[in-house]
């Protein structure tokens, strides 16, 4: 099989055999003509499938090394659409320092119906060995985590799921097969807001699920179709363009990350600096929140703004954007104070970068 | 403003910045922030996108309502209502709704403990007699899919209204162009926008539409936290279909009522349902609440096997899933939009073997008659 750049490169490039195309036609269509009754041309309708989507949902799953992939309009979307898996009565253990709109939907739509959360600290197998039970049903880490960044070791985690007969779910979003491939260490599914690095330019809104077992992949299925979260053909198009620079992107973000890594640890305003050493997203405790609202009004390259993985360098404020909907304890406990900025380091020169991060820090 | 004006002066038409007399498409996920706490009103695009709103708000406007979401496909904005509602929780649903909505209620929320009950929402007493004490809303469609059965809105919102309830429907056959429920005293409409409303059979997207700015609050909750949003491309798509609505509707519908009349005297065909048909159960119902009789025509043969022959030999009219569209679309309910439903339910709702769905589109009207004369001589 050709290797990952190769693949990524040439997405969609080997599907229009008729005209020869070399990107991928977007099927801008709801439905599709059947050529006679009984017979389809394998499209119906677009929200069950539609040729442009599937392209992508076929890279995904084969850069994953999945059986089958799945696209979605939103990263919550497609969280969304895995947790259906679940049942009232099922405990589902969690990254504690999680991203917030995976916390909300837990707490505000999934714990009315039954499904229990347990959040904890992932980083150590320990704690969530002492958690598990039959009831629990799935492990669904982040790692690195948002914003903290603390690393999961996925092989040990999914040895101590399937003993429990659990899933391993992994949100891969920070990293993405490029840099990180779940299943390779036992996951059973992985998720991704593919709104940050697949499609890396802060200008689509997508989410994108890929499992490894064939029966998992057939429920999911039924609930995308059934409940219609689906990516457009438009947007399918945007990410399969964004995954053909996949690689590069990330090579430079991350060389450029860790020379703004480098820089913020030895800045004497900056407390602390998260960085697991592996791709783009830095986070760092300056010391008051008046230093963070000077940083926040003083940068000229960093943009001020919610979202992460693109071209363009990002600057957020966790706690008020990002993790808004965590109760404040928690986020105090945690650690995702009103001192704590994330930054996602984008492609532009690092002399600039840093240059920007000097004069806003001060 | 008469309406037909409104269609394309909402208020939401321009772009507030340039004037653009087409709002830009905002491909945008997320939006720089000037304050550190006090954000603008853009922040994300999951939670809000302008392209978005512009069509948010105009099918508000449409349809009367507060406050309008749109979603990734007609099923994601059901599904969205759908989740206003907690295990426990009872709904009684029209028996004709679509398969897709029967689909997405008998298995995933029947999962999730929200219960419903299905009956004949033609019949109000039927209504009536299902609720029960834990019963949140009642969810209708008129007129139905595929039979064209006629329900009356204000009956069942003045029920609701009585017993405390929600009344919900799935306006996607009529458009506001047709109907407007919310006028009627509904709390929420839906489309699937993938039909007459984006009208080209070239997008999939649905939209609600709340009656009063608290429930639309918790669509809008529901949208941003669970996120199956509409993308802005989409939207515009959308939005650009709706600006031809009622020049599409009114041929459309002409047609469909030429072709509705026409069929009922051709040999080989067994009913004809058209919501403004003569002796079309409902008629004067409908006429009450409607302004026609929309675009949709179904119609029976004499047997499933001529049925069958006669779907091989329409040559204009697609045979495809869907409707709404400028083209004429040709659909086999019982395999194709109904195929979710179990065959016994199907029947039960009249929706046999031999029943044909004909969504009329602009070509013109003796050249779709034609197609179906040709098809008729050739089974007979």
């Amino acid at each position: 099989m050709a290797k990952l750049d190769t693949l990524l490169a040439q997405a969609g490039s080997w599907w229009d055999e008729k005209t020869g195309a070399v990107s991928m036609p977007i099927y801008q269509t709801a439905t599709f003509k059947h050529p006679a009754l009984g017979q389809s041309t394998g499209y119906d309708y677009s929200r069950s499938g539609n040729p442009t989507r599937q392209v992508l949902e076929e890279l995904m799953a084969k850069i994953e090394g999945g059986c089958r992939g799945f696209a979605f309009s939103s990263g919550l979307a497609a969280i969304d659409c895995v947790l259906q898996l679940f049942k009232a009565g099922d405990t589902i253990l969690f990254s504690e320092d999680l991203y917030g709109g995976t916390y909300r939907l837990m707490e505000k739509l999934y714990s009315d119906r039954g499904v229990r959360a347990v959040y904890t600290d992932t980083s150590d197998v320990k704690n969530v060995e002492v958690l598990m039970n039959n009831q629990v049903k799935a492990i669904f880490i982040e790692t690195p985590t948002n914003p903290l960044l603390k690393c999961a070791d996925i092989s040990s985690i999914s040895k101590l799921a399937k003993k429990y007969g659990a899933l391993t779910i992994v949100d891969n979003t920070f990293l993405t097969p490029y840099l990180q491939k779940p299943f390779d260490f036992g996951a059973d599914i992985t998720v991704y807001s593919a709104t940050k690095y697949l499609a890396g330019h802060n200008d689509v809104l997508a989410g994108i699920a890929v499992v490894k077992s064939p029966e998992i992949a057939e429920k999911i299925y039924f609930y995308q179709n059934a409940i219609g979260a689906v990516l457009s053909p438009f947007d399918s198009w945007l990410v399969l363009r964004g995954l053909k620079t996949l690689s590069i992107r990330l090579q430079k973000q991350q060389a450029n990350a860790k020379k703004v890594a480098t820089y913020l640890r030895s800045h004497d305003s900056v407390k602390r600096v998260y960085y697991p050493g592996v791709g783009a997203m830095i986070s760092f405790e300056v010391e008051s929140l008046s230093v963070v609202k000077q940083v926040l009004e003083r940068v000229k390259v960093f943009m001020f703004a919610e979202s992460l993985g693109g071209v363009e360098s990002l600057i957020t404020f966790p706690k008020v954007q990002t993790h808004a909907d965590i109760a404040e304890a928690v986020l105090e406990r945690l650690g995702i104070n009103e001192r704590l900025l994330r930054i996602s380091v984008g492609i532009e020169d690092v002399d600039d970068l840093i240059e920007d991060l000097e004069t806003a820090l001060g | 403003m008469r309406y037909k004006s409104k269609i394309l002066h909402s208020g939401a038409e321009k772009d507030p910045y340039t004037g653009a007399s087409s709002i830009p498409i905002y491909q945008t996920s997320t939006f720089a922030q000037d304050d550190p706490v006090k954000f603008g009103k853009y922040e994300y695009a999951r939670g809000s996108n302008p392209t978005r709103d512009a069509l948010e708000e105009t099918i508000a406007v449409l349809e009367g309502g507060e406050k309008g979401s749109a979603f990734s496909s007609g099923m994601a904005a059901i599904s969205s209502v759908f989740m206003l509602f907690k295990p426990g929780d009872h709904i009684v649903v029209g028996e004709d709704v679509y398969g897709g909505t029967y689909r997405v209620l008998t298995t995933i929320f029947k999962q999730w403990q929200l219960q419903s009950t299905f009956v004949d929402s033609t019949d109000i007493d039927a209504i009536n007699s299902a609720i029960k004490p834990e019963t949140k809303a009642i969810y209708v469609e008129t007129p139905s899919n595929p039979v064209l059965k006629i329900t009356d809105l204000k009956a069942v919102a003045s029920l609701a209204k009585e017993k405390g309830l929600f009344a919900i429907t799935d306006n996607t056959f009529m458009t506001p162009y047709l109907q407007r429920p919310i006028e009627l005293g509904f709390d929420i409409v839906i489309h699937s926008a993938t039909k007459f409303l984006g009208g080209h059979s070239d997008l999939i997207a649905g939209l609600t539409v709340a009656a009063y700015k608290e429930l639309g609050d918790k669509l809008s909750f529901i949208q941003r936290a669970f996120g199956a949003i509409l993308g802005p491309q989409d939207s515009w798509l959308v939005l650009r279909g709706i600006k031809t609505l009622s020049a599409r509707m009114d041929i459309q519908q002409k047609s469909a009522e030429n072709i509705a009349n026409w069929l009922k005297e051709q040999e080989g065909i067994k009913d004809v349902y058209y919501p403004t048909l003569q002796g079309h159960r409902g008629r004067e119902t409908h006429l009450k609440q409607a302004s026609g009789g929309g675009a949709v025509v179904s119609f029976e043969l004499e047997s499933e096997e001529l049925t069958l022959e006669f779907l091989k030999s329409v040559k204009l009219m697609l045979l495809a899933v869907s409707l709404g569209g400028v083209e004429s679309i040709l659909s086999y309910p019982a395999t194709m939009s109904h195929a979710a439903m179990p065959e016994k339910e199907r029947q039960r709702r009249g929706i046999s073997n031999s029943l044909v769905r004909l969504s009329v589109g602009l070509e013109d009207p003796e050249d779709l008659k034609e197609d179906i004369y040709q098809a008729l001589k050739n089974i007979l």
